[in-house]
């Protein structure tokens, strides 16, 4: 790839040595649309500067006039939050096709190149409306791939799961296939209200699960036994055409209730787990080790399904509950988590129980994996919920693209500032490490095209000696992440100087 | 059991002791089954049947028993002495003792005029209904709400006015006042007089016996808590400790289990291991008992159990780790309120079961019940003696009879006034005299900043820890309470803890400013912590 323009200490060939050394050792710049515990993790993080609002832009201008030599204001056509400016940019109009080659067929005039930061941690809104206009530097970084919603609208995570079911029951046998037996028998309504209704009557008497599609926190969820309350709330929810404030009838996905959930004190829970992927192709899978169980604030028991706070886990849904304790939060870390369930089930239940998490992991990505939009630029923080049923068996709930952020007390704040910073060591625009960690601070590499085993002893001590067959995952394990990102740069720090 | 250690009258009573228990009659019926096997030879009877009940696990069982039996009761010294003697020797400590339960007992008896709420009542038979109902969920209402049911006191039980009837730090009070009579003589501090709060002499042991007493913990052995974290790899100790582990528990011996454990035990056998070194087996009989108590709860509203609700809701409900195990808690502690087995253990308390008198029969000793039927008043923080088992036991019943059999052996002395070496009063001198000796420049800091030490550490003795360490962390220090069958590793941890936040410490000059330093031990690793304190000097 060439560089139409030289700019000093910016945009210098990605050629050499030091492939993501495009920042060089100013400071790198960044942006964040949220409000909470990624903005601390941003702020506090050394070498790390905001960028400005419009309101600074002069002094912008002044920062970069140095590096940028006659750098032209382009693109201001667009007109998000006034950001469009772009002083750091290419330094000639001439520049900017040559580097876009393989990128997308938009012209280069209207692309709102917006390259005052190296990494923008956006929210799903700004990136729909502007990823398609958008270009993007080879250095710079931004949350959530362009067609997220295929993973995480519950109807199309079926959908997807289900055709790279059926592809691998076709090509390696429906002994393959049993392995994607971890999401109950779903189907997308209106679309496929009737083969329902066929499965529906095959199964008298099972409790069935309603959900929104595309509406997060648990609003809009209900049980229901009898297909009468379906069509009532069919009538009363959506009647296509005769209300013309309604455009589109809302998609629902209905989902076979899982009937017996492991409980713990008498209580329902899922886990939640956070799973990095840095490409989709090749696919390149983090598994953050920390995370927590929420309990439902009530005790479960079937026959009080129109009491919801009984049955969704989710704390949005549980804030409401009349009981609800703000400091309690009703969570357990998943360290804990795992130590119970171990004193009850033993070692070897739980590591069975696990391993299905990464297996669900796995499937699901890879479901989707064509899919997606691959872009060097993006990454996605994916915060999957998790039910156990009373056989330790995991059963996927959903996917979340933007999983909460915000802390519920200290403790989750803790978590969640971890998890933050050390995927920000993860992505290592400090360009500090090897790029061939299998373990970043909380981060453990699950996939990289291919399972990653936790052997061969690379900076990382293997948890058993008998190598062959353990996988590089540690969920609820232990989290010594300040230690370990410590023998971890000065590991790399070595390498590198040799 | 020919050893002529014992008297005669001791083995005499653990044989009166055996024939009542069920093992008496299952020996019986065992023996007759061997007895009707066509092999058996009648020369060689005794011998034969011997032989058959070893075969059969029986002989196993009743070792077993008779190790439970040398546990619970303290040896005799011949000539018996009296009864009073066992519960304590030293007359000044047994009155502090009764002082202090008259006063428990006004403060309750106040609660009770004050609030007009009696001690027990039958519960009418709708509320028995509901709550048999609602067994599993107590959690949710507390008595509170299903009273409400019942429109007429709906006002007078509001929990929010019951109140623990006393907390450590009014129980570490009366510890600091108490006062050997024989040493005052003159006003001026004499020779007797000890540096720390505690200003009763008993003898305690000094670092040297405890390193001996627990050299199985010292820092060449391997212990599970350090040595099988995840980081490290389990084939250097874990695999061989779990391995050694499962035949410890298929020999089902009580004494060998507790060798085991002397450094920890894995988590997932933990469970077993503690049921065989408290000889838990919880059989049909059991069960029926457990009903029974449970039926006892039903019939029957106690004051007591307002007090244990509300102990629950302000400990371990609002306990990030023990919150989801509240419904376990109170089928827990409410049928314990009810067990009159637990009065046993007062033969070896200094405490007695306080009396109560049928309505109008005060004083009368023939109309004089236990209250409650157990004779324990729970205090703030009851609750916590329970909650971390719940991380073992699935099971309700097998909780109930762990927890019932730590309490009668070891918690009942971390509450009650007496000179026990295990005793509260005995902990918290081992414990000033080891930070004493250890760490004078520290202990005198804090003494000087008017922070006395034991004011910090008083109440996690009294709790054994629990609340103030991580769940993992309090069972693997209660492993060592089983194993060593001893609660000095309490004072002990509680030394280390103070070692540990040395130089924080060291800056104080407050006693919030101190208290502050160790508000947080969830983050303690105790094994490294003890063995720290105890091997590194």
């Amino acid at each position: 790839m060439s560089k139409g323009t030289k700019v000093p200490g910016y945009m210098q060939g990605k050629g050499s040595r030091n492939p993501r050394g495009i920042i060089g050792d100013r400071e790198i710049r960044y942006k964040c649309s949220l409000q909470n515990t990624i903005l601390d993790v941003l702020r506090g993080r050394p070498g790390w500067q905001e960028v400005p609002g419009q309101q600074s832009t002069g002094q912008q201008q002044a920062n970069t006039g140095k590096s940028g030599s006659g750098s032209t204001t382009q693109g201001t056509t667009s007109g998000y939050k006034g950001s469009v400016r772009n002083p750091q940019g290419p330094g000639t109009q001439s520049a900017v096709p040559t580097r876009l080659q393989g990128f997308q067929s938009i012209p280069p005039i209207t692309r709102n190149s917006d390259g005052d930061w190296d990494f923008y941690w956006c929210d799903r809104e700004w990136l729909a409306q502007n990823y398609d206009t958008m270009f993007l530097y080879e250095h710079q970084k931004i949350l959530h791939f362009r067609n997220h919603y295929e993973l995480t609208r519950k109807n199309l995570m079926v959908k997807n799961l289900k055709r790279l079911k059926k592809q691998t029951e076709r090509e390696l046998g429906k002994a393959e296939g049993q392995s994607f037996e971890f999401f109950p028998t779903t189907y997308e309504l209106p679309s496929e209200y009737h083969i329902f209704v066929e499965e529906f009557k095959k199964n008298p008497g099972i409790i069935w699960i309603m959900k929104p599609a595309a509406r997060a926190q648990g609003r809009g969820i209900f049980l229901f036994r009898r297909l009468k309350d379906i069509t009532d709330w069919k009538k009363g929810e959506y009647q296509p055409l005769s209300d013309p404030n309604r455009e589109v009838p809302e998609t629902y996905v209905v989902q076979r209730y899982i009937e017996n959930p492991y409980l713990i004190g008498g209580r329902k829970f899922d886990v939640r787990v956070y799973v990095l992927v840095v490409s989709y192709n090749p696919l390149k899978v983090w598994l953050y080790r920390s995370g927590f169980a929420r309990f439902s604030n009530t005790r479960f028991s079937l026959d009080s399904i129109e009491d919801t706070y009984v049955h969704l886990t989710n704390v949005a849904i549980q804030k409401n509950a009349p009981d609800y304790d703000p400091d309690k939060g009703c969570k357990w870390s998943t360290q804990q988590l795992r130590k119970y369930l171990s004193a009850k089930h033993g070692v070897e239940a739980v590591k069975k129980a696990f391993k299905g998490i990464d297996n669900i992991i796995i499937k699901s990505l890879q479901s989707v994996q064509k899919i997606i939009i691959n872009d060097k630029h993006c990454f996605e923080m994916y915060g999957y919920d998790v039910l156990f049923d009373s056989d330790l068996k995991p059963w996927l709930i959903e996917i979340n693209a933007s999983p909460s952020l915000t802390a519920s007390g200290k403790e989750d704040y803790d978590l969640k500032f971890g998890l933050l910073n050390d995927l920000l060591n993860v992505l290592d625009l400090e360009n500090r490490l090897t790029g061939k960690e299998k373990r970043v601070g909380g981060w453990d590499l699950l996939w990289e095209d291919g399972p990653i085993l936790a052997d061969d002893g690379n900076m990382e001590c293997a948890p058993n000696g008998t190598t062959a067959s353990i996988p590089n995952s540690f969920l609820g394990c232990h989290n010594e992440r300040k230690r370990q990102l410590r023998e971890l740069y000065t590991a790399a720090q070595s390498i590198k100087k040799s | 059991m020919g050893d002529s250690n014992y008297s005669k009258a001791y083995i005499q009573a653990l044989i009166d002791e055996l024939k009542t228990s069920k093992i008496y009659t299952d020996l019986q019926c065992a023996a007759q089954v061997d007895l009707a096997k066509p092999t058996l030879r009648l020369s060689e009877l005794k011998k034969g049947v011997l032989n058959g009940l070893v075969n059969s696990g029986w002989d196993r069982k009743l070792r077993n028993a008779i190790y439970r039996f040398l546990q619970t009761n303290p040896k005799l010294q011949a000539p018996t002495p009296p009864p009073e003697h066992l519960k304590e020797p030293l007359v000044y400590l047994r009155k502090a003792q009764q002082s202090w339960e008259k006063r428990i007992l006004k403060s309750l008896n106040s609660m009770c005029t004050e609030l007009n709420i009696p001690l027990a009542r039958k519960r009418p038979e709708k509320d028995q209904k509901e709550w048999a109902q609602k067994w599993t969920e107590l959690g949710i209402d507390g008595p509170v709400r299903i009273e409400k049911t019942e429109p007429k006191d709906a006002s007078e039980k509001d929990l929010s006015q019951i109140r623990p009837v006393y907390a450590p730090k009014d129980f570490l009070e009366v510890i600091i006042g108490l006062q050997n009579p024989n040493y005052h003589g003159s006003d001026t501090p004499g020779f007797y007089h000890l540096w720390g709060i505690v200003q009763v002499p008993l003898k305690v042991k000094d670092i040297d016996e405890l390193r001996l007493q627990y050299s199985d913990m010292s820092i060449n052995q391997c212990q599970s808590g350090i040595d099988d974290a995840q980081d490290i790899p389990s084939e250097l100790f874990e695999q061989e400790r779990v391995k050694l582990g499962k035949k410890v528990i298929s020999a089902n011996h009580g004494p060998l289990a507790q060798e085991f454990s002397k450094k920890g035990c894995p988590t997932s056998m933990r469970a077993t291991l503690w049921c065989q070194i408290l000889a838990i087996e919880v059989d049909e009989i059991d069960i029926l008992y457990y009903e029974q108590l449970k039926t006892n709860v039903l019939q029957h509203e106690l004051l007591v159990d307002s007090l244990l609700y509300k102990d629950v809701k302000l400990t371990a409900t609002n306990d990030d780790q023990y919150f989801v195990f509240e419904d376990f808690l109170y089928q827990v502690l409410l049928p314990f309120s009810r067990d009159t087995h637990v009065l046993k253990h007062f033969d070896y308390n200094s405490a007695s079961p306080p009396k109560s008198y049928i309505r109008g029969r005060l004083g009368m000793e023939e109309f004089a019940v236990n209250y409650p039927p157990n004779g324990v008043i729970p205090f703030h923080g009851f609750a916590m003696y329970v909650a971390p088992m719940c991380f073992l036991f699935k099971e309700t019943i097998t909780l109930y009879y762990v927890f019932r059999e730590m309490y009668i052996r070891y918690f009942f002395r971390l509450h009650s006034i007496s000179s026990h070496p295990q005793g509260i009063v005995g902990l918290s001198l081992l414990f000033e005299s080891l930070l004493q000796t250890h760490e004078p420049d520290l202990f005198f800091h804090l003494k000087s900043v008017g922070c006395h030490p034991l004011k910090v550490a008083f109440k996690w003795l009294v709790r054994a820890f629990s609340g103030y360490l991580s769940s993992d962390q309090v069972l693997l220090l209660w492993d060592r309470i089983l194993a060593y069958n001893s609660m000095e590793i309490l004072a002990v941890l509680a030394v280390a803890i103070f070692s540990f936040r040395k130089t924080n410490l060291m800056k104080v000059q407050s006693y919030n400013a101190a208290e502050a330093v160790l508000a947080d031990l969830t983050t303690l690793q105790v094994i490294p912590l003890i063995q720290l304190s105890l091997f590194s000097k």
